[in-house]
Parts: C-alpha cells; structure tokens; sequence
C-alpha cells in the first residue's frame, strides 16, 4: 500500500534512528522467512517422504493387517470424500441460508446475534464438536457412523460460509436489487437469481474455504466416523476416513505405516491445496459477477 | 473508517473516503454497509408490488430465518448437551474440579488443573513466538515488499493456515521432534538451563514442542488479521508521517501500528482461541502427561488432547462425565476469548471482518 | 451451485443404498489388534459378504462402548471388574481367544543385550524411585552389560488399555507399594512417565526416545525389532517371553466359569509372569439376531482354524480344553 510514498533519506537522521530502521526492516524480513521456512520444511518434507510411498497399490487397496508390508488408504480416500458430501449437504445450504437472512433481513438486534453465535460457533474447538454429535447422535442410534462425521464437519463449515456469503450480498450494489424489483421480481427471486448470482464467486470462494478446513479435521472424526479397515460406502457404518488414518499410522510403530501415513498426508494436502488454489481462480475473477 | 482511528494520535479530521463498492480490496472492506437493502426506493418498490406475491415472498423468508436459527440451535445443543453430561462431575466436585490436580481414575477423583495448565501455557508460549513474528510478517507484507512477492508470500501464509493439524502432528512427531531432542534443548538446557525453565530430561516431545507447532498454526490467523487492520489504515495517516521525516520504521510505528493496535490486538486473541482449541497435532507432540511441570522441556496434557485420547474409552460415569466437564470449561474459555477478539475487530473494521480461513 | 448440490444429494443416496453387505462393528483392546485385524481379514476372504470391521480405541473404549450399545462387541484385556458388570445394562460374555505377553521393552543407546529385570526393579521404575539407568540394582542382575549414565524414561498409555491392566495387575501383586499408592485398572494415575496412544503409540515412543523404558504386547516388540528384558518369576528364575512360556503360564490356570481369571506372577518354573488372556465381549441377547448369528459363527471358527493362525504372530493359542470349554459356554448363553 505504501511502496509508493519512498522512505525519508534526509541527511539530518540520526544514526539511531537509522539503526533502528533497518534493524526493523531486518526484523520484517526475517520474520517472513522464519514463517515461510517451517512450511517450506513441512512441505519439501511432505513432498519426499510422500511421494515414494504413493503407488498403485496405495490409491486401491485398503489396509493389511499391521506389520504385513502393502496395502493402501484407499478406503479412507473414499471415506473422506463420503463424510465430506454428507458435511456439504449440511453446511453448504444452511450456511447460504444464514448468509442470505444475516444480508438481507438482519439488520436488526437478531441478526446481531445469531452474527455473533455463528461467530462463537466459528471458534467452537473441534473436539467439543465432537462430543456433542457423539452424545447427539451415535449414542442414539447406536452406531459410528459416516453421517455422524459429517454432520460433525457440516455444522463446522456452516459458520464460514455463512459469514462469506453474508460478505458478499452486502457488496452487490442496491442498485441491482431495486433494478431487479423495478421489473416486478418477487424478492425471493430476486436474492436467488440476482444477488446470490451476482456474488456467486465469492460464495464460492467461502464455501471452498470452509471445505478446506473441514477437510482435514480428525478430531471429531474420532468418535463419529470411528474407521474402518474396509471398504463402506453406507451412510450409516462406521468409515475411514483419510485423516483419521493418518493419524493411526502416524503414531504406530511400524515403519511401513509410517511411510503410508506420509503418503496418506500428501494425498490429503493435495486435495486441499487443490481447493484453495481453485480458490484463488475463482477469485481472480473478481468476486462479483457483473458488478 | 473514522472508528479504525484513535483520535489521540489523529492531529487531523481524515477525510471521509470515497464509497466505490467495486473496489473493495479485500474482506476487510470497511466501507461495507450492515445491511443491504435500506435504500428508500426498495421500501416503496416493493410496496407497489401486488400482495399475491408477498406470499411466496413470506415463505422464503421463513426458509431463511429457518437456517439462521439453525446456527443459534446448534450453539444451544452443544452448551445443553455438555451442561447435560457433564453434571455428574459438576455436582460431585463442584468448584473444587478447577483446581484439583488429581486425575485417578482408580478412584474416580478428578481434577483439572493439568490440564488447564497445559492448554493455557502451551497457548501462551505459540502467543509468545507467534506474535512478533506475525506483525513481522504483516509489516513485511504490507510495507515492504515487492509487489511481485506479496501475492505470492500471501498465498502461502494463507496456505500454512490450510494445511490440516494432523500432517502439522505427523511433521511434530518426525521432524521437530527429534530436532529439539538432538539440537535445540541441549542448546537451550545449557544456555538457560539456570532459569528452571529449561532443564530435566530431553525427550523432544513435550510442552516446547506443542507450543512451536502452535506458534506455527497461529501465525497465519494473526498475521492475515493484522494485514487487513493495517490495510484500513488510511494512506494520509503514512503520508503524514513522513512529511514529518520520519523513517520508515518510524512511520510504521507512529502512523500504522499505533492506529492498528486495537485490531492487531483482536487478532491475537483470535489467534489464542484456535491455540486454545487446537487438538490433533497438540496431541501428538505434547507427550500426554497430567503433570504441572516448570520445565517446558516436561510432557504436558492439555484439555483438548485429554478428550481426544480418553473419551472413546472411559469407562466410568464418573470418569465420562469428568471429560465433558472439561470440554465444557474449554467451550467457555474458546466462547469468551473469541467474544473478546470479536468485539475487538468489530469495534475497529466497522463489523465485517473475520479470518480469511 | 444448485446443480452441484442435487449432484451431491444424489452421490449420498446411492451411496448408501450400495453395497449389500453385513456389517459388524467391533471396538477394543490393542494388543490383540494384530490377530484380530488378521483374522476379520481372512474371515472377510472367506466370505466376501461379511465385513467385521474392528478399531483398537483401547480396552476401556471396549468395554465402554460395548455397554453404550454403539458396537456389536467389544474387546478387552482385563475382565470387567465385578462393579462394572453390576452396572452394566448389556449382558455380555468373555471370551478369552488367545495368550499374550506383555514385554519391558527400552531404547537405551549403545546397549542391545537382553536386559534382566526383577520385579522389585520394574516396580520401582514406574513408581519414579529409580531414575538412572546405570544405578547399581539393574547393573547388578546384569553383569558385563555397559550402562550408560542416562535418565529412564517411562512410558505408559494415556488411553484405558488392558496392558496396562495387564502390567498394574503384575505390579500390584508383586509390589506391596504400588498395590497400595497406585493399584489395578485400564487407567491409572501413573507416578511418572509419558502417555502414548495405543500399544502402536507406546511402542512409537519407545524407539523416538532414547533411554526410555515401556510395556508392550510382545508382537509390537518383535515387529518393530525394539529390544525387551526377561523377567524374574515367583521360582526367581528370569524368563523370556515367548509361546512356551506364555503357554506355561496359563498351564496351572483354573477356569472359572464366566472365564474372567489372571495370570500374571503365576506358579511354574517356566512361566513368564505377565502374561495374560485377552477376552472378546460379546452380548448374550444381540439386538440384531442377524449378526448374532453370523458373530457366533465367527466364534467357532476362531476357537477352530483361527487358533492356527496366533503362533504366526506369537500369540500361543488357547489350552484345547478351554477353547473346548468356550464353545459350549457360547452355545448355551450366546443368543440366538
């Protein structure tokens, strides 16, 4: 913001003042190296260590038994995709709807607070989460479950997209709502096909967000989705699930588990850089359509 | 953007900026209105439309309000569903389970203070490395660098906040481990040994590993923050100071910081609401120990890694209900510190701000 | 965006209408996980349409959620305490299925001999009064064996886990003051030491720390190649643990009818003294007789061809007249 307005170089700056200056800008800029090298670290590592361990085998077979060399994550692979429809057939439309109604109808003291309990939401920790989906619904039903784990990540993505899609309403300019009603367009109409349409971008953008985060949760996952050791594709048998896996193998003692769980997070963050980066596209292309 | 600025450091009225809702940089956009439709044409458009398509009208809007409650509803199953679980505990320890440094589940005695003790330092040593590096960053970002960089560097401060706690844990366990172990607490044992904070055993995994893959995970959330609050501070507020002669140090200290503070500020208790929060990778790398230790060089436990590790497994009413107390006093603590940097943030970027991830 | 969403409904319905098969779910102990998971494995192959998925969530977790009704059985390594059967709503019976051992294993740099441990030395070790590892009453029971000067660390599981019933029973009974400060339980609160996750967590920590010392299922030892010490029995001699010995130790048992019983520090000269059974808790009355049915198959068949696959992981099998025993306690009060 400010690279255009070029530092004071008077020749009357005293020397302290001159030392402090780059020992400031010497701070910043090894404040920014020290941030980048642990990611740097985390993914060159990720990386290496990854990428020998992915194979065929790894990307279609599910696990064997431990201590036998082989197998794969393929199951938690499919798991996490499963669990992570069912958290976006949650969050996705509840969290638009909340966006929507904070937009355009919560200009009062109630949108206040559901604007604040969704931001308490926000900050819920995971684990807590968990517990309450556990005691909610697997203690009812009896069973671990792949929905139970997704509606653990559902309720967790509907806050940021809420807040995102709220976000963005309130950038479309009245004039394309008043234009739109102008023409007799019932509101409900309007909000649909015209301001969600015109802010669909970042809609997008928010819900691609709130995926990214959910996407490698583990903690909630523990006692809801539980893992399974084989193939599940129904909504109501416990699942594996990617992270969880990772988790698993990350602690065990076997070597060759160790090497799948590096696969298995390589995998993870692939799908989820994959989602920012997506992100990012989306965004380069302006935020709203139109407007 | 006049509530962004302290008048005390203000010499000047600022002007009032132009409103060009296109423009809008990022989501820290202040010019942003609460609320969308208050224009007055709205009002009497709609009024002239014919009442038979009010109904359809009613029916989405009950839809919506349906899915806003659903946020409130949630929040309340959760506070119901821990108050309800937990009352066992609540009732058989009372206050007493806050301090009580026991945790027997022989003899179903419990208390929590390792465990808060552990979030509550581990949190506050990430605040510690995580603080100045993060306005370093942001100072970095905003003031300094390069325009080619700043995209890129953004980016990936913003991908550290996307990588899941778990490869954060698994890298914990591999990597940071076994370096602190071999290079960093010799180092330190034998520098600061003397001050009680670094000494006995070595195991690499313990309360200094759980606080740097904090530190690490918190960087962003404070650092994007601080980027946006720094971002608002009007262009004159700068300008001014340097036609003053001041450095450039001086004029981050004097015209950006100073008029950031409060939202800085706000960022790093969002910041310690996630550290506070954080389960998975703290699990991995803490050592799992209820223990109240000086040495950051001692295994810890912290009230999210207890649940994570022992919930699935309790057998006890007692001991259960124990674990859903303690979830229950981190909700509290996570719903008041985020209140806190809500209010913070709300109060200086006029009430639409929030952590882009 | 809505496209995209009924897309997404759709996916999830015939997600769950596929797959036509059974399912059981299953929770528990880790020290059997290696057999178990061996065995859902080749029972999965025998017949494609029943999947026994099992989770090693710990002991505790077992006999938790097997009372909660959230798993069709559980798993664990030390019997449900009397209390807990009071308690517990669901009916179930202990099936032993195999014999483990439960080993001292360490990670001491520079020393790969087999270490000698007296029960004296391993109870003082997890009560936190003997720290070094070079102190005089571990380098006497081991001449020739060059000690370094470096601090035990301990390590114990932070999860409800019947090796550490297991290992406490041993402790408290040949150790007056750990039977008194600490006592027998899935969880205790340990005097000193660090937590890990699981026998695979335990075993983990014990090769990233050097100097450490932790209790292990013997086949999380042997696999991952950690050293582990002999231990000294009631007649004073120090015994490996192994399929003999882990064999010999269930030799002189007495079982009881509802099949709980300990052997760890048992009588017999070759017997290695923590040794024990690990139970499969199955409910008497399943809510679903479908899986009933097909659980007690599974029970047969591992009381059969599935003993013959334990020595392979060195489990030891179970005494013929026992597993012969379990059979008929499974026919008679295992429904339907």
């Amino acid at each position: 913001m400010s690279n255009s307005v070029p530092p004071s170089t008077s020749q009357q700056v005293s020397l302290w003042r001159r030392l402090t200056d780059w020992g400031a800008t010497g701070f910043a800029i090894l404040a920014a190296i020290l941030v980048l090298v642990p990611l740097l670290a985390i993914f060159i590592y990720l990386v290496i260590k990854g990428i020998g361990s992915i194979n065929w085998a790894f990307l279609t077979q599910t696990p064997k038994p431990p201590g036998e060399v082989g197998g794969g994550m393929a199951n938690g692979i499919v798991g996490t995709g499963l669990i992570l429809c069912v958290a976006s057939v949650i969050g996705v439309p509840l969290g638009i709807g909340s966006g929507i109604y904070l937009a355009e109808y919560g200009r009062n003291r109630f949108g206040d607070v559901i604007r604040f309990t969704a931001d308490v939401l926000n900050g819920v920790p995971s684990i807590v989460i968990g517990i309450t989906v556990y005691s909610l619904i697997v203690v009812r039903q009896k069973h671990f479950s792949a929905f139970s784990g997704g509606v653990a990540l559902g309720i967790m993505m509907i806050p940021t997209v809420a807040r995102a899609t709220e976000e963005m309403l309130l950038m479309v300019p009245n004039m394309i709502r008043e234009a739109a009603y102008g023409l007799g367009i019932p509101r409900w109409r309007t909000t649909l096909s015209i301001t969600l349409r015109t802010a669909s971008a970042g809609v997008i953008t928010g819900c691609m967000l709130a995926f990214a985060r959910v996407a490698g949760e583990t903690a909630p996952l523990l006692f809801t989705a539980f893992g399974n050791q084989f193939w599940n594709l129904k909504l109501n048998q416990p699942t594996a699930a990617l992270s969880l896996q990772v988790f698993t193998y990350a602690i065990s003692p076997y070597d060759d588990w160790h090497k799948q769980a590096w696969a298995g997070a390589l995998i993870l963050i692939l799908l989820i850089v994959g989602a920012v980066a997506a992100v990012r596209i989306v965004t380069a292309r302006g935020r709203l359509k139109g407007a | 953007m006049s509530d962004s600025v302290d008048p005390m450091n203000t010499p000047e009225p600022i002007e009032p900026l132009p409103k060009p809702v296109t423009s809008i940089p990022s989501l820290g956009k202040v010019e942003a209105p609460r609320s969308a439709p208050k224009s007055t044409v709205l009002q009497k458009i709609r009024q002239s439309h014919p009442s038979s398509s009010r109904i359809p009208d009613e029916i989405f809007r009950w839809i919506i309000l349906l899915s806003a409650v659903s946020v409130f509803a949630i929040v309340v199953l959760v506070v119901w569903k821990l108050v309800d679980k937990s009352r066992l505990s609540l009732h058989q320890f009372g206050i007493h389970f806050f301090y009580g440094h026991d945790w027997d589940p022989v003899n179903d005695s419990y208390g929590a203070m390792p465990f808060i003790y552990g979030t509550l330092v581990s949190s506050f040593l990430a605040l510690l490395l995580a603080v100045p590096l993060s306005v370093g960053v942001a100072v970095y970002i905003t003031e300094m660098c390069p325009q080619g960089l700043r995209a890129i560097i953004s980016f990936l401060v913003e991908l550290l906040a996307a990588i899941p706690s778990v490869i954060y844990g698994l890298w914990g366990i591999f990597v940071l481990a076994p370096l602190l172990r071999d290079y960093v607490q010799p180092f330190l044992a034998k520098t600061l040994g003397w001050t009680g904070f670094f000494s006995g055993p070595m195991y690499g995994l313990g309360m200094l590993a759980a606080g740097i893959i904090l530190a690490i995970m918190i960087v962003p959330v404070i650092a994007s923050i601080t980027r946006e609050v720094m971002s608002a501070v009007p262009q004159n507020q700068r300008e001014a100071v340097l036609a003053l002669g001041a450095t450039r140090w001086e004029m981050i200290r004097m015209g950006v910081l100073r008029n950031a503070r409060i939202g800085i500020v706000g960022g790093v208790i969002l910041g310690l609401g996630r550290a506070l929060g954080e389960t998975m990778a703290v699990t991995m790398v803490i050592g799992n120990r209820p223990e109240v230790a000086k040495s950051l060089f001692a295994p810890g436990y912290t009230m999210a890694s207890v649940i994570a590790n022992e919930f699935s497994e309790a057998t006890g009413d007692m001991y259960l209900s124990a674990l859903v107390e303690i979830g229950l006093a981190l909700f509290i603590v996570t719903l008041i510190v985020n209140a806190l940097a809500r209010l913070l943030v709300w109060s200086i970027t006029g009430g639409t701000a929030r952590p882009s991830v | 965006m809505i496209r995209s969403l009924r897309v997404l409904v759709c996916i999830a319905v015939l997600a769950s209408c596929a797959w036509a098969q059974t399912a059981l779910n299953g929770a528990g102990a880790t020290f059997p996980y290696p057999i178990y998971s061996k065995w859902f494995i080749e029972y999965h192959n025998l017949n494609s349409n029943i999947q026994i998925n099992y989770q090693s969530i710990g002991s505790g977790g077992g006999i938790r959620q097997v009372q909660a009704g959230t798993v069709d059985f559980g798993a664990t390594d030390g019997p449900m305490t009397d209390e807990q059967i009071a308690q517990s709503k669901v009916k179930v019976l202990h099936v032993p299925t195999v014999l483990g051992a439960v080993v001292p294993a360490y990670n001491i740099p520079g020393v790969n001999a087999e270490l000698k441990f007296t029960p004296d030395v391993l109870a003082d070790i997890y009560l936190g009064k003997l720290t070094k590892w070079n102190d005089p009453r571990i380098t006497k029971v081991n001449p020739g064996v060059n000690f370094p000067n470096q601090n035990i660390t301990v390590v114990h599981r932070s999860d409800g886990s019947g090796t550490s019933y297991i290992f406490t029973d041993y402790l408290s009974k040949v150790s007056p003051e750990w039977k008194s400060t600490v006592g027998k339980n899935t969880s205790v609160k340990w005097p000193v030491g660090i937590g890990g996750k699981g026998n695979e967590g335990v075993a983990g920590t014990i090769r990233q720390l050097p100097g450490s010392i932790g209790y292990i299922e013997l086949i999380y030892a042997l696999q991952n190649k950690i050293p582990f010490g002999l231990v000294q029995n009631s007649s004073h001699n120090f015994v490996k643990a192994s399929l003999e010995s882990t064999t010999a130790a269930a030799a002189g048992v007495k079982m009881p009818a509802d099949f709980r019983v300990s052997i760890t520090d048992p009588p017999g000269k070759d017997a290695y003294p923590i040794a024990s059974f690990t139970w499969l808790l199955i409910p008497t009355n399943p809510a679903d007789a479908n899986k009933g049915k097909i659980l007690k198959d599974f029970l047969f068949w591992m009381l059969d061809k599935g003993q013959t696959m334990v020595e392979a992981l060195s489990y030891a099998p179970l005494p013929k007249d026992i597993a012969a025993k379990e059979k008929a306690a499974i026919q008679s009060q295992v429904k339907p």
